[in-house]
């Protein structure tokens, strides 16, 4: 059986702990472990970041779109944005690099979610906003045991 | 949740102890407050204790390694100290533990920055 969450929310910068917390809980009724947990959330954290900072240049009266989809212990996450898009992904996945160097930001972004996430597709057209999807499923290991 | 910031100094390193949650929302103020106490307290080297810090991304990263460059202008240099093994994850994956020294604790920091 699909079980499926929506969620959409203004692009402020205190909604990037909303949006961790909200996927985290919704996630927690597969009983993942803390290191899965950790890594949903950080991941969540990475997106939604770009999205307000990148995608929507800090402009607080846009929306940010999740979508969250368990299936077995498969997580499918979606976190998307109408903002500016992304002209080069392959340039713009690339470890340390950041369009924006001044806001001290580090550029491991989707380097992390590439690490921590077991696929991560990239959908973005300049102009039209950008589509993170990412898939994880999660180890079963925890009550197969007893 | 929230991060909650402690900045103390010992000769001339500045303690920078962070617990809670460190993300893009709270990295703007950090760094503000952190600039601040390096300049007010005109000190050298900084050590950063992350021994109750319970989540960090990449804005995290950012912020250190902006610090780290201002601390190595003034020729100081940078320990961080208790971290996480889910923090641990992501300065290995960024590589910042080259320019960034870690110590087992703050004592272990002191010392190699020759404060006793
Ligand atoms: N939602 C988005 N909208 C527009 N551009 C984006 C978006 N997400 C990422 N980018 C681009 O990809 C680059 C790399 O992203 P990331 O790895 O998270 O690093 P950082 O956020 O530190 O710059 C960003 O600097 C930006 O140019
Ligand atoms: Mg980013």
């Amino acid at each position: 059986m699909k079980n499926k969450m929506n969620l959409d929310f203004s692009s402020v910068s205190s909604n990037e702990a909303f949006a961790r917390v909200a996927v985290a809980s919704f996630v927690t009724q597969l009983d993942p472990t803390m290191d899965e947990l950790t890594e949903l959330k950080t991941v969540v954290s990475e997106a939604v970041t770009n999205s307000i900072i990148h995608g929507y240049d800090n402009q607080p009266d846009q929306t940010i779109y999740i979508s969250c989809t368990l299936e077995e212990d498969a997580i499918e996450l979606i976190i998307k944005d109408e903002g500016v898009g992304i002209a080069d992904i392959d340039e713009a996945v690339q470890p340390l690099y950041t369009s924006k160097p001044e806001l001290e930001r580090s550029g491991m972004g989707f380097t992390i979610m590439e690490n921590f996430m077991d696929k991560v597709d990239v959908v973005s057209h300049p102009g039209e906003g950008t589509m993170v999807k990412l898939y994880k499923q999660l180890k079963k290991s925890k009550t197969l045991c007893n | 949740m929230g991060l909650n910031v402690q900045f103390t100094t010992k000769e001339n390193v500045l303690l920078v102890r962070l617990s809670g949650e460190l993300d893009h929302h709270a990295s703007e103020q950090l760094k503000k407050e952190w600039q601040l106490a390096i300049k007010e307290h005109g000190v050298k080297h900084v050590i950063l204790n992350l021994e109750d810090l319970s989540f960090m991304d990449s804005s995290g990263l950012g912020v250190f390694l902006g610090r780290y460059k201002e601390i190595m202008q003034l020729g100081g240099e940078m320990v961080v100290c208790s971290i996480s093994p889910a923090v641990k994850r992501l300065f290995d994956m960024s590589g910042l533990f080259k320019i960034i020294r870690l110590e087992e604790s703050e004592e272990y920091a002191l010392l190699r920055l020759g404060v006793a």
